[in-house]
């Protein structure tokens, strides 16, 4: 590996967060951005080739060193490390919708989800996955809430615009619902 | 109603269900339940025979003891109320008839699409879960601040500096003066009791101290939640007007 390859290995093992690539540059100031990137190219090809525990990932806007999947659970019940706990369906109905309609209150994802939201929104908030971006313009000016960054990492999304469009999805809204 | 008895009762089903039932392990909801049900009956959505539906809807409610839950009423309400719509003979000529079921087949689109989203989220955040980060903390959890870099001589220096500062205290003497509410709601009253309004300058005396401004404020504010009188300020900064309150004389 290169030098550059190994200065972006050693900041990526002390980050306890992904790093993303402009601040990886930062490192070294005398590297270009191309070289930033073919260096996080072999860093990756270097795991993956060379067989190691673990691996590079793009994640929630920016790199990240992380154990492979294989080794979980043998990690886990040796209690070296936890898995988060998983999201109930309720509670990830209701991320999609925010994640998809963001900025959007807390009345609109009822009248989607056709059921009340309120202790759900709170856990959403308390596990750092949305936040409050604004309050509307209407009556009682309601809250808003949009995804953080947080999302990203926990679904190792690199932006939004990753998650599947809308007319991707098997059932779209196609413009024949609306009259019959 | 023994005929409505499932065929194939769950387990929750099994055992006599009472009150509402928080936890539904199959369903996410009304419109959840509604879509497993043209899954199930495989009628088409943008054509849902309502009359069955709703049938069918209210006996799975029973089934799964949710006649309490709101939501589902909600929509078991919304169905029967389609289904009158949809009896109702269609003004004759008018082109503009709105199938009233398009508000909820957009609903359940809308839903039914989500789901999908769900499904993908699922998945990449299960693919995420099993691999760890190398210091994976609990997400949301603040990062502890670094230790102090901190030599012996700063620090002394440091408690020298606090020290010097403080060397003087200064003392003052607290005398406690405790509020008079009970005393300034009979002075209030009484003065409502002559005179229908009044401003906050006439229940206080002359040269009142700040014990006995406060005792009238509070005792104002008491009164009023009380009913018995009306604090009215016209414009900001204006006097407050007092005035009795006829609705907490008649209680």
């Amino acid at each position: 590996m290169n030098s550059l390859a190994k200065l972006l290995e050693a900041a990526l093992f002390a980050s306890p967060r992904p790093i993303p690539t402009e601040e990886l540059a930062a490192l070294d100031a005398d590297a270009s951005p191309a070289a930033v990137q073919a260096a996080l190219d072999e860093l990756r090809e270097h795991y993956d080739v060379d067989g190691h525990g673990v691996e590079l990932a793009d994640v929630g806007g920016g790199w990240q060193i992380l154990t492979r999947a294989e080794y979980t659970e043998a990690i886990e019940r040796a209690q070296m490390a936890v898995r988060p706990q998983r999201l109930s369906a309720a509670a990830l109905e209701t991320l999609a919708i925010i994640a998809y309609r963001q900025p959007i209150g807390r009345a609109e994802i009822e009248e989607i989800r056709g059921v009340n939201v309120g202790s759900i929104l709170k856990t959403l908030l308390e596990r750092g996955l949305i936040e409050v971006t604004g309050r509307a313009e209407g009556l009682g000016r309601p809250l808003l809430y949009g995804t953080t960054s947080g999302f990203l990492e926990q679904f190792a999304l690199r932006h939004l615009e990753e998650l599947p469009r809308g007319d991707e999805l098997a059932v779209a809204l196609r413009p024949q619902v609306v009259a019959t | 109603m023994d005929d409505l008895t499932p065929a194939a009762p769950s387990a929750s089903a099994d055992e006599k269900q009472t009150g509402f039932v928080v936890d539904l392990p199959a369903f996410n909801g009304p419109l959840d339940l509604l879509l497993s049900l043209i899954r199930d009956e495989k009628v088409d959505i943008y054509d849902i025979p309502v009359a069955r539906i709703c049938e069918q809807f209210t006996v799975r409610m029973r089934m799964l003891a949710l006649d309490d839950a709101a939501d589902y009423l909600e929509m078991a309400a919304r169905l029967l109320r389609i289904k009158a719509q949809m009896l109702l003979p269609r003004p004759e000529g008018l082109d503009q008839w709105e199938d009233p079921r398009a508000e909820l087949v957009r609903r359940l689109l809308e839903y039914q699409q989500m789901r999908e989203v769900v499904d993908v989220l699922e998945r990449l955040g299960e693919d995420r879960r099993n691999r760890f980060a190398r210091s994976w903390r609990q997400p949301g959890a603040p990062v502890p601040p670094p230790p102090l870099a901190l030599s012996l001589g700063e620090m002394l220096a440091a408690v020298d500096r606090v020290l010097r500062q403080a060397r003087e205290p200064q003392l003052h003497d607290v005398v406690p003066r405790s509020l008079d509410v009970d005393g300034a709601m009979v002075t209030i009253r009484a003065v409502l009791a002559l005179r229908a309004t009044a401003r906050f300058r006439d229940i206080l005396r002359d040269g009142a101290e700040p014990w006995e401004i406060l005792s009238g404020l509070l005792a104002l504010l008491e009164l009023a939640r009380r009913n018995e009188l009306r604090l009215a300020q016209l414009k900001p900064f204006a006097s407050v007007e007092i005035s009795r309150e006829l609705a907490g004389e008649a209680a």
